[in-house]
């Protein structure tokens, strides 16, 4: 396919975020276009979450325009607002399951908000959910606190697709994980997004999950994204942090 | 991305056909149930049933799993349903709707009403005498932290105690100070206003001495510090535990009541006897004013009625109370802070709890001393 003739559905330009005197993002540029998998990497704590977050409208941009499904979210009111954000999930980097309500309940809640269901329609999909995102039935009426970390992940994912959403974010969804849990996730990840038709929007430092599942890969370093296009432009880089990522100690033993 | 779902039925002998079109998604998932239990409602005997996807125009998970539950109302005993028409893209989607939702549901009823309200009786009279051990469990544990503090001092967190002194003391002053002048001056008002009317009303001044040397002040002090200072102890410590910071304490061979608990009781049991003191003196304060200005009382009057009507016992019986009722409110707010479970829906029940348990058990022991000090004369 084209670049031209893929539907971009984020479009972020000249984003510049900050807190104090510190520019986190610093004149950021980036598409995604409809029905890819974005890997987007970063040192740790070069705001690459900070980006999601201002994405999603959880932190206030500096300067810029953020575009979604070729809307303009500095310049919408809330109605429109809304009806954007129920076209997209999130996973948040620690799940952030609602702690008073268990996993099945978890999931039915955005579908109680914006859906018009039947109780049995309501329990069955969420179940359904459930079950896609590769859990049994038995972890429908468990807490959070009873969970373990890949359940917890598992959990958020199917809330975040709760209303079959179009893009996806998702936040390290395979860290913490153990290898053979972080190779399930990702297949899933690719799974869901064949049927669905998603796109997804996947922060991670997980060179496993970019070579395996993400169609493009974008870098943020200094504030500004340095590279970005499919695993085999990164591995062909110079670029000295791209060579360090890509080609360093861990990415060879990985190829060992 | 309009379409209205649709949903038609031809029956033709033994075979039965339907036809889907429009959009089978989330945003019309009520209408498409609704069309689904129609049909299944009057269903008729068909043995080969059709369902063509030719029309659909949108599908997601919630129109797949819609298509799928038509399929299994059909299949089963003999009889088969089968899809034709699915669009390629759709193929995954539908074929993973065909493989969730398989295991049988749970059946049988919970149990009875009666059953019910039992279970809970039952369970909340063991909650309650559950609690009544962690209570004594703590205050032991608190002790046995003291008695090692006498055994090396150093090891006390003085600077953590003057903190929470400061937190739960010197920060209640005003507020502390401000309702009980206001107490005061209403008690004073109302034992002008009806105390008058048998020219009685220099007893006025015996009463509200009393009352607030002996009950009051201790008691609305030890109220406000409840809902003030043991409902953010509980919400602490519950937040602690809740983000296991209470077990990385411990891992790293800290003793959370050392580090976190015995400072805050110890800080407790000194903030709350000079807040008694200082309460009481402001509600004395405000009633010799209401005397003086409504009452017309003047202050020397008042002054020399108050030295003939109150000992000094009056005063130490009030002041007595209130490092007992401080403990039972820390050791109150500590136990409910670690009893909190992973929720934060659990930290806020616990939370009330500690402030209607500790105000509940500063009352009840606030009537054991009143026995006791009746006994003893005092
Ligand atoms: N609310 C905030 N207030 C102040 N600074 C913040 C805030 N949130 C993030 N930052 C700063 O912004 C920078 C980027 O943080 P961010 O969380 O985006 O990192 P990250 O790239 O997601 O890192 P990681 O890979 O470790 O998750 C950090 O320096 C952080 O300290
Ligand atoms: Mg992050």
């Amino acid at each position: 396919m084209a670049e031209a003739q893929k539907e971009v559905v984020i479009r972020v330009s000249d984003l510049v975020v900050g807190f104090g005197k510190i520019n986190v993002l610093d004149h950021v540029a980036l598409d995604v276009y409809r029905g890819e998998i974005l890997g987007f990497v970063g040192a740790s704590g070069s705001g690459k979450s900070v980006l999601m977050r201002t994405v999603i409208g959880l932190l206030p941009k500096r300067e810029g325009r953020i575009e979604v499904f070729g809307v303009d979210l500095g310049n919408v009111n809330e109605k429109e607002r809304q009806a954007v954000e129920r076209r997209w999930g999130v996973l948040f980097q620690h799940g952030a399951l609602f702690s008073s309500l268990t996993a099945l309940q978890n999931v039915q809640f955005p579908m109680r908000e914006y859906l018009d269901l039947s109780d049995r329609m309501l329990q069955e999909v969420a179940l359904a959910k459930l079950e896609m995102v590769g859990l049994t039935a038995d972890v429908r009426g468990k807490f959070p606190s009873e969970l373990s970390g890949g359940m917890t992940k598992r959990v958020a994912l199917a809330r975040a697709l709760a209303l079959d959403p179009e893009i996806v974010f998702l936040d390290e969804p395979t860290s913490g994980l153990d290898p053979i849990s972080a190779g399930e996730f990702d297949h899933l990840i690719r799974t869901l997004q064949r049927t669905l038709g998603l796109t997804v929007f996947m922060v991670t430092h997980d060179l496993d999950s970019l070579h395996d599942v993400c169609d493009r890969i974008a870098v943020l370093a200094d504030g500004k994204i340095i590279a970005s296009g499919p695993m085999a432009t990164m591995l062909a880089s110079e670029h000295p942090w791209l060579k360090a990522y890509f080609r360093g100690e861990r990415a060879a033993r990985r190829r060992a | 991305m309009s379409g209205e779902p649709l949903l038609k039925s031809a029956a033709d002998g033994e075979r039965l056909q339907f036809k889907a079109a429009g959009s089978w998604t989330a945003k019309h998932a009520g209408a498409i149930e609704r069309l689904i239990d129609e049909a299944v409602r009057q269903k008729p005997a068909a043995r080969r049933v059709e369902i063509d996807l030719a029309g659909i125009e949108h599908l997601d998970t919630y129109g797949a799993w819609l298509v799928e539950r038509l399929m299994r109302a059909w299949n089963g005993d003999g009889r088969e349903a089968k899809l034709v028409g699915v669009a390629e893209n759709y193929r995954v989607l539908i074929e993973e709707a065909h493989s969730v939702n398989r295991a049988a549901p749970k059946t049988g009823h919970g149990p009875s009403r009666v059953v019910v309200v039992l279970n809970n009786i039952g369970a909340s009279l063991a909650d309650f005498s559950q609690s009544l051990i962690a209570l004594v469990q703590m205050l032991g544990e608190v002790t046995a932290a003291l008695l090692r503090v006498f055994a090396h001092p150093r090891s006390f967190r003085f600077t953590s105690m003057v903190h929470q002194i400061d937190r739960v003391g010197w920060r209640a002053v005003p507020i502390v100070l401000l309702i009980t002048f206001l107490i005061g001056a209403i008690i004073a008002q109302q034992g002008i206003f009806h105390f008058r009317k048998f020219g009685a009303d220099i007893f006025v001044v015996d009463m509200v001495g009393i009352l607030v040397l002996r009950e009051l002040g201790v008691l609305l002090v030890c109220i406000m510090v409840a809902g003030r200072s043991g409902s953010a102890y509980t919400a602490e410590l519950g937040s602690m535990k809740m983000r296991e910071e209470i077990d990385a304490l411990r891992t790293m061979g800290f003793d959370p009541i050392d580090v976190l608990i015995l400072p805050r009781i110890v800080a407790i049991v000194i903030a709350v006897p000079i807040l008694t003191f200082l309460g009481s003196m402001a509600a004395l304060y405000g009633g010799g004013l209401v005397c003086w200005l409504y009452g017309g009382i003047n202050p020397e009057v008042f002054l020399s009625r108050l030295r003939e009507s109150i000992t000094l016992d009056h005063f130490e019986v009030g002041l007595i109370k209130a490092p007992f009722m401080a403990l039972i409110i820390g050791v109150v707010a500590c136990v409910e802070g670690l009893e909190v479970k992973g929720s934060a829906e659990s930290l806020g029940l616990h939370t009330t709890a500690s402030v209607v348990k500790a105000i509940f058990m500063v009352i009840v022991l606030d009537g054991v001393f009143a026995m006791f000090f009746a006994t003893i004369e005092k």
